[in-house]
């Protein structure tokens, strides 16, 4: 009894409250890079190898944005703007030629052009990580620490700018275009849709999307060229566990194993933690292969 | 076909070998280059050309899932990976170290990857299959990474070079021309035996289930079964490769469980051409070459892998049929 | 344009939809062996055959929807051979399919919007066109808000007309309509066939039913594997007629 007692106290409960706070805050930005992802796949059946560059990529826009412009709004925007624009031109370039075949060949295409992009990226901006200043200074205090309050404020605007792409796609015309082409590609040409245009469209958003996160991210951690690697392997993960294509299901997975990594930082070092999403991920292989949050259709 | 007459000897441009004979004149050609090759190169090229080989191999074993079975695997990084640790395992462990010990802890360890691959992937399509055996390869990454005591970590593993021994018989040290020997005598057993295995009646199996799952399990065939040989075969050959590079190098380090290590052999694969098995090796051989020129015409810290991603993309979507297939449409016009 | 034309100027006018001897491929089989058929301004025409002679198969070379490997396909006297399907929508081909293939998630009115939502249709237009089309199916109006998984097949049916209807079409392709239905809903079909020819609406009419096709085309042909056998108008034959059993009979 008295040992139950005593390991009931030793549970600092006060660090699981600040690791819970930041396990919420780093699953909404994963959340907005595996949104990007399962849009893509969902819609393109296309896995997007790049998606993490694409975010890493946003980042360094963003940091450079910053300093031309000194606002991180109008950097943030920015910077989602040119990615989207590029990720449209990647698209056209090297996915629309393999529409039509194998869908390993989109697979290994955008492992190529990940591997491109992070050697470019190494080489233009070189091995030191960069900083960017966090927009919002105030602080608050949560027991122990002064929290900033920019976590927060990422944490709500990935939820924003989610539930944004979520009303656009239920109510506007592209919206409508969209879910007609996911689910009957050739009637959606039939009435008249530019089935190719959408989804360059599409991939656009989820580059602007990964840029986003990028930028969002970027005071919170600093940025250099291999912060995709991580990013898009995590992201991955919570797109099998959360259902493919399933929006909701990623935003609920992403939670889900920020939350259990940073619960499992304060025992675990954080390059082990890591392993409790590859955990989730093969327990949910092996008894809910659809995902653990897919809702059954 | 008109018959010349018989009192005019037919010139040898008339002669039309069989595709068998063709293919034995060839390997024969290129067999007695790769023999004389370390006797000619400089020590820097012996080494270069017999790693080509080794990474050859990785990329053949590769092919026998890409090409063949048609499941894109990302997993071979952590074949290879353990193929290496494993051998380094019996290299440091056991005392004098013995080769074929390495060999057999190699293939052992690699194995058993195998092993926790196949399981997946009979129960996971192409695009599943594909992204869990990359976060396997992470997994065993991490864990090798960090498992510090055992793996020795970041800094890997270094030990001696075992020597050439055939009980009772041979003890030699190996040079780097007769390393060159062995290894090649190893690969080239493994193409003939994989070149064997991919058009025997198993291998037909093979690739009716790349062209079509569905209907190869509707003809009757345990589709399953097929699926795991060919993973575990697979993994067997990558483990030697990894084999054959801890003992040529005589260190074993994490970077090769990364990964990249896979992503690597899948783009050999693609370069030369999948399904080809010898594709892949003209394709490591191309990559590396274009590295390894690229770095003495631009220095060490040029990114060659941005020049080689773009033309690795530009075969993809232009040369779906990798070096390979161009050069035998191009011999054929 | 009027709908009232004789014979005589229905030909000697240029065609809207003109198939020059079309061959069509799927993978290795061929599917259509050089097929030629005309549809006139605001003609209903008919198209009949057993199953698999490739009749389908026509009205998606028409669309684009697959490519022919000889012959070509002309709109309006403009060659669209090749163009692809969504350009041949907006230029103002219709097309109905075989089994209907309505956007089972979209509501009804989401479905109705992926033809409406184009440019050059201002509010104006727009609520003209969903006017038309709810007075012609009362039950869609009704419905408006539901998923199209949830309808009934015949009202799946009226979805895919009033659909391809908000293109403003001057051909629609209709792929067998009155597969699967209710006889009562075979006499709808051929009002609605009707309603559209009244609205200068060409109609090529692919069907096994043959007296609803007899009675709502001017011309029929007739097809047997992937060759057009004979071409008549439609009042020149009966249901009991030699050809029709020939080419059409149990």
């Amino acid at each position: 009894m008295g040992a139950i007692v005593e390991f009931l106290h030793s549970i600092p409960i006060d660090l699981l409250i600040i690791q819970t706070v930041n396990g919420i805050v780093t699953g909404m930005i994963l959340a907005l890079v595996a949104s990007g992802l399962t849009l893509i796949f969902g819609i393109m059946d296309v896995v997007n190898f790049a998606h993490g560059e694409l975010f890493m990529l946003g980042a360094y826009m963003g940091v450079i944005a910053f300093a031309v412009t000194g606002n991180f709004w109008l950097a943030l925007v920015l910077a989602a703007l040119i990615i989207g624009l590029f990720g449209a031109a990647l698209q056209i370039v090297t996915l629309r030629p393999l529409i039509g075949r194998d869908p390993l060949n989109t697979i290994l295409a955008t492992f190529g052009v990940s591997l491109v992009l992070q050697n470019y990226a190494l080489w233009q901006f070189g091995p030191v990580a960069r900083k960017m200043s966090e927009p919002i200074g105030a602080e608050f205090t949560l027991f122990y620490l002064q929290y900033p309050w920019y976590r927060i404020v990422i944490a709500v605007l990935s939820g924003a700018i989610i539930g944004a792409l979520w009303l656009f796609l239920k109510f506007s015309k592209f919206g409508v275009w969209i879910r007609a082409t996911t689910q009957d590609r050739v009637m959606a040409q039939a009435m008249g849709i530019p089935v190719p245009l959408v989804y360059t469209g599409v991939f656009a958003l989820g580059a602007a999307m990964a840029a986003a996160s990028g930028v969002l991210f970027a005071p919170f951690g600093g940025v250099d060229s291999s912060m995709g690697l991580q990013w898009v392997l995590e992201a991955f993960i919570v797109v099998v566990v959360g259902g493919m294509g399933n929006l909701a299901g990623s935003i609920v997975a992403a939670i889900f194993i920020s939350l259990l990594e940073a619960y499992a930082a304060v025992w675990l070092n954080p390059s082990q933690a890591v392993i409790v999403s590859f955990v989730v991920l093969i327990l949910t292989l092996l008894f809910r292969p659809t995902g653990l949050f897919a809702t059954p259709k | 076909m008109t018959t010349a007459p018989l009192d005019k000897a037919m010139p040898l441009g008339k002669v039309r070998l069989s595709h068998t004979a063709t293919f034995w004149i060839v390997f024969g050609i290129v067999m007695a280059a790769l023999i004389v090759a370390p006797l000619v190169l400089p020590p820097f090229w012996r080494g270069f050309l017999t790693e080509i080989l080794i990474w050859g191999l990785l990329a053949m074993s590769s092919d026998l899932l890409i090409g063949y079975t048609g499941m894109v695997s990302f997993g071979h990084s952590a074949f290879f990976g353990l193929g290496m640790y494993g051998a380094a395992a019996a290299l440091i462990v056991v005392s004098p170290p013995n080769l074929w010990l390495a060999v057999l802890f190699g293939l052992f360890g690699a194995a058993a990857a195998a092993a926790f691959v196949a399981y997946f992937s009979t129960r996971l399509r192409d695009i599943y299959f594909a992204i869990t055996t990359l976060i396997f390869s992470q997994i065993f990454y991490v864990i090798i990474f960090t498992w510090t005591s055992v793996t020795g970590g970041e800094n890997g593993l270094i030990f001696d070079q075992p020597h050439f021994t055939i009980p009772f018989l041979v003890n030699v040290p190996f040079n780097s021309t007769t390393m060159h020997w062995f290894v090649l005598a190893v690969v080239t057993a493994s193409y003939l035996i994989l070149r064997r295995i991919t058009r025997s009646p198993f291998g037909m199996v093979l690739q009716s289930i790349r062209e079509n799952e569905a209907r190869t399990r509707a003809i009757g065939y345990p589709v399953e079964r097929y699926k795991i040989v060919s993973v575990m075969l697979s993994g067997l050959f990558a483990g030697l490769a990894g084999v054959l590079y801890a003992v040529q190098k005589e260190f074993a380090a994490p970077d090769f469980v990364y990964f990249l290590t896979s992503g690597e052999a899948v783009i050999y694969n693609v370069m030369g051409g999948i399904g080809t098995l010898v594709g892949p090796i003209v394709g490591a051989g191309f990559f590396q070459l274009l590295r390894q020129l690229l770095s003495q015409w631009f220095g060490d810290q040029f990114p060659y892998l941005i020049p080689l991603g773009i033309i690795f993309v530009a075969i993809i979507i232009f040369l779906p049929q990798g070096l390979l297939g161009f050069a035998r449409r191009w011999l054929n016009r | 344009m009027s709908t009232a034309n004789g014979d005589a100027a229905a030909e000697s006018a240029t065609p809207l939809v003109r198939v020059d001897d079309v061959h069509t491929y799927y993978g290795k089989s061929h599917i259509l062996h050089g097929v030629s058929l005309t549809v006139g301004r605001g003609e209903v025409v008919g198209l009949l055959g057993r199953n698999g002679v490739g009749k389908s198969t026509t009205l998606k070379t028409i669309m684009g929807l697959v490519q022919p490997s000889r012959g070509t396909v002309a709109f309006g006297g403009n060659a669209i051979t090749g163009l692809p399907p969504h350009k041949l929508a907006r230029m103002g081909i219709g097309y109905v399919p075989e089994d209907r293939r309505i956007f089972r998630l979209l509501t009804v009115m989401e479905n109705l919007r992926t033809g409406l939502d184009r440019a050059g249709v201002g509010e104006d237009k727009r609520k003209a066109l969903l006017d038309k089309v709810f007075a012609y199916f009362p039950v869609l109006a009704e419905r408006r808000s539901q998923a199209g998984g949830t309808l009934s097949g015949g009202e799946q049916q009226m979805l895919a007309i009033a659909r391809a209807m908000m293109l403003e079409p001057r051909i629609i392709l209709l792929d067998e309509p009155t597969e699967g239905l209710m006889p009562r809903m075979v006499s709808q079909i051929g009002q609605i066939i009707e309603a559209l020819h009244d609205e200068g609406i060409a109609i090529l009419l692919v069907e096994q039913n043959v007296p609803l096709t007899l009675q709502a085309s001017k011309r029929v042909y007739i097809m047997e594997k992937g060759l057009v056998r004979h071409h008549c108008a439609a009042s020149e034959i009966d249901v009991n007629d030699a050809v029709i059993k020939q080419y059409l009979g149990v």
